[in-house]
């Protein structure tokens, strides 16, 4: 039986099957870096921020571009959900694709080289994650069995050996770590520099804090789930959306059975934001967490709810119920919740079939 | 008016400061030499590479100068201080081969400073051929049998042995492995030291309930990620670390069967914490405890029917393993996994232990789903209290599925009453 060394199948692209969204309020600069990797998918760039500025793409990219007037117009009234002046507007951009898969990336993280000097084809190795299974019902102390040089460890069931879908790919970042504004004030000179050569499974029932700088998920299995809630302007908090989406999404995920992994693959974080600038926007969350999280760690949802859209819903309700004590502001996200379901079905009829590529810049 | 130090002095200062930078103090005159000395001296920076390096220059008055003040050059090494005491450490070895000369030697940089256990197996026959310049002791079939009568003495054949050494250690950490793994070499061509690291890691807190995705938030380097809460980041106590296995990793004997080729060469640089409520298989061919937190769970008990001297060939550390996982996850500490790595050798055929273990592989089936649903009371506190409570509910729920385990609840009640007994004597 001994095998000589086997080829291993190369990673398909998918490249009609993914698309890469990007929120930005700045340039598109760090696409340029980018290229070799990016280059042959259809780009979702939603522009934060003032709608009358240009944001430049570079040359030679497919893409569709959304500022906040395309917003309030494709959503009306609905267009209430999506934030302004925050990261969090880029979840317009999963709502709008038509694709099964979503990557979505920072506009300040680039390709990081991995520990050989080799530039990390991050897109690559998230594509990898998902069309692979998840471990999320036991534990393997040899992290994720379906890479190559890997296996389930001794003692690992064989009925549990098929896995589940993997929903979600989270991958880290080095250089500049994502720590919040406390830490970061202590700490302001601690860079990244350990590179963990492993992908894991979040096992069910756990919670983790999501980072949405470079993050890829299965839009079918999981998409409506991945609302970045209210953030920004007007809102009494900021920085946590991808926290909040990251939660729901965990919840929803343990609940259909669906797996989440993370780890590789590393981009490079250059950008350091503003520590007081943060502290301002999380301050509020740093308390309301404490009764954020023991709400997600206890939230059960009950057997009917089969569809994320559902599970959703009743999380919307159980937010209300049970959150909307501790500030008001839980009271309007979940209604939020509710409304960006809503648009989300409006904008994917269940049974549409794919539209036809329209041309660069043109919007839906 | 104070008089500003002369350009000599400064220069006598600036040479004092940099005196690590410096190879080679033959060309200084001998005034400032000796003045050089005597300041260093006073600045309390005269260590043995720094008295060395005066000695070298062969300066009589230097020379005279150490003498007269009866400097001695340090024979015993300064032993690096860590909060840790060596003597709060065992480590305990199950003997399974009888010559462990090689074994042990490979293992010297790192244990020689360490109490040492050896249990041997009592089903070897061989007498052990143990290396000089070890701090041991070696237990053998005789002692098993006068401290735990010869018929309980059956739950310590084969890797089970090792429990025995668990047993009668009267130490706070205890760190364990297997006789056919030598130490590996980290990426950067480094030798791992395994009790270093699992000591680290039963020292610092877990952090059992809530994910954290740069992994060991206490490593340094690393700290909690934005969004996880503060108040876990006090974390708590870890009461198991389990360590991994470069080239031959411990899988089951289908699989290796089916990839004899396949070994472990991907050092992965992480130490996590297991969540509270995700089971793992634990492996005892690399791992610690804290003997005074989770002692009595790690228990001999689930013995095949054709258990072998290969750990393809075994269940034992698997069925502990839930057993210590359930408990802690119970009693509020932590387990963590990871660093550090073993290298592990080959020996040994799947395919003949497949005809042994393939028994093993179907129990997995029936333990797991009753180790993730087990709810222990709130009444048990203790370690102790967990392990009489589990064996009690393996014997309603499991002993009438199949013999083994209704042999394993009885195994388990065994180990704590000679748990308590020698823990009171």
């Amino acid at each position: 039986m001994a095998s000589t060394e086997a080829s291993v199948a190369p990673t398909p692209l998918l490249k009609d099957e993914l698309d890469i969204v990007i929120p930005t309020i700045r340039n598109l600069d760090f696409l340029e870096m980018w290229r070799p990797f990016f280059q042959p998918y259809h780009l979702i760039i939603v522009q934060d921020g003032d709608p009358s500025k240009t944001i430049n793409v570079p040359e030679g990219f497919d893409y569709e571009l959304y500022n906040r007037n395309d917003i309030n117009r494709i959503l009306g009234p609905k267009a209430s959900c999506i934030s302004f002046k925050d990261s969090a507007c880029r979840c317009f951009g999963y709502m709008v694709s038509k694709k099964k898969y979503i990557f979505t990336i920072d506009d300040d993280c680039f390709v990081a080289k991995d520990p050989s000097g080799k530039a990390i084809n991050a897109l690559e190795q998230h594509i990898k994650n998902i069309l692979s299974p998840s471990t999320p019902h036991f534990f393997n102390t040899l992290y994720d069995p379906y890479r190559e040089g890997a296996d389930f460890v001794r003692g690992y069931p064989f009925s549990l050996r098929e896995g589940a879908k993997t929903a979600v790919s989270h991958g880290l970042w080095l250089n500049i770590p994502d720590y919040d504004a406390p830490t970061q004030l202590v700490k302001p000179r601690e860079r990244n520099t350990r590179y963990v050569d492993a992908v894991m499974t979040i096992p069910k029932g756990t919670l983790f804090p999501m980072c949405g700088m470079n993050l890829t998920f299965d839009r079918e299995l999981i998409g409506p789930a991945m609302y970045f809630g209210l953030m920004g302007d007007g809102q009494p908090i900021g920085r946590y959306d991808d926290m909040w989406a990251g939660w729901c999404m965990k919840v929803i995920c343990d609940h259909l059975g669906l797996g989440v992994k993370t780890g590789l693959p590393y981009i490079w974080h250059s950008k350091a934001s503003n520590p007081f600038v943060n502290l301002k926007k999380e301050y509020k969350g740093i308390f309301w967490q404490e009764e954020i999280i023991p709400f997600f760690q206890s939230a059960v949802l009950p057997k009917d709810c089969t569809s994320v859209q559902k599970c959703y819903l009743e999380l919307s309700k159980q937010v209300k119920e049970k959150l909307a004590k501790v500030d008001p502001y839980f009271d309007k996200l979940a209604d939020a919740m509710v409304t960006w379901i809503e648009a989300w079905d409006e904008l994917n009829p269940a049974g549409a079939g794919a539209s036809a590529p329209l041309p660069n810049g043109q919007k839906a | 008016m104070r008089t500003p130090p002369s350009l000599l002095s400064l220069t006598i200062d600036l040479a004092l400061h940099n005196l690590s930078n410096i190879s080679d103090l033959s060309p200084v005159p001998d005034h400032i030499l000796l003045d050089l000395f005597l300041r260093t001296l006073r600045a309390g920076k005269l260590t043995e590479k720094v008295l060395k390096l005066f000695m070298a220059t062969g300066k009589d008055e230097v020379l005279s100068l150490i003498e007269a003040l009866n400097i001695q050059h340090i024979v015993i090494p300064v032993l690096p201080t860590t909060n840790i005491k060596d003597a709060e450490v065992d480590i305990v070895i199950g003997a399974l081969h009888s010559d462990l000369t090689a074994f042990l030697n490979e293992w010297k940089p790192v244990f020689s400073r360490f109490h040492l256990i050896i249990v041997k197996d009592p089903d070897l026959l061989e007498e052990l051929q143990i290396p000089e310049g070890f701090n041991l002791d070696v237990y053998t079939k005789s002692d098993i049998d006068q401290v735990a009568g010869s018929s309980t003495s059956i739950l310590f054949s084969g890797y089970s042995c090792r429990y025995f050494g668990y047993l009668i250690s009267r130490k706070k950490y205890i760190i364990s492995v297997d006789d056919d793994c030598i130490p590996a070499r980290d990426a950067n061509g480094v030798l791992v030291d395994i009790v270093a690291q699992h000591i680290t890691n039963l020292a610092t807190p877990a952090t059992p309930f809530f994910f954290n995705t740069l992994y060991d938030p206490y490593r340094k380097g690393a700290d909690f990620v934005r969004g996880y809460p503060f108040s876990m980041r006090s974390g708590v106590e870890c009461g198991l670390s389990c360590g991994l296995w470069l080239n031959l990793a411990d899988y089951d004997a289908p699989t290796q069967a089916l990839k004899p080729e396949q070994k472990n060469s991907r050092y992965v640089d992480a130490v996590l914490t297991v969540p509270a409520g995700a089971l793992m298989p634990v492996s005892g061919i690399n791992m610690a405890f804290n003997r005074e937190l989770v002692g009595p769970a790690l228990l001999p008990a689930l013995r095949l029917a054709g258990e072998g001297k290969l750990r393809w060939e075994t269940v034992e550390d698997i069925w502990s393993g839930m057993c210590v996982k359930v408990i802690c996850d119970h009693l509020g500490l932590g387990v963590k996994s990871g660093l550090p790595y073993v290298w592990r050798k080959e020996r040994g055929n799947a395919i003949e232990s497949l005809k042994k273990e393939w028994e093993g592989v179907k129990l997995m089936e029936e333990v797991v789903p009753f180790f993730q649903s087990i709810q222990l009371q709130r009444s048990a506190t203790t370690a102790e209290d967990c392990v009489v409570e589990m064996a009690k509910t393996v014997k309603e729920q499991l002993g009438q599925t199949d013999p083994m385990f209704a042999r394993a609840a009885e195994a388990m009640v065994e180990w704590v009453k000679l748990w308590k007994a020698v823990q009171s004597s």
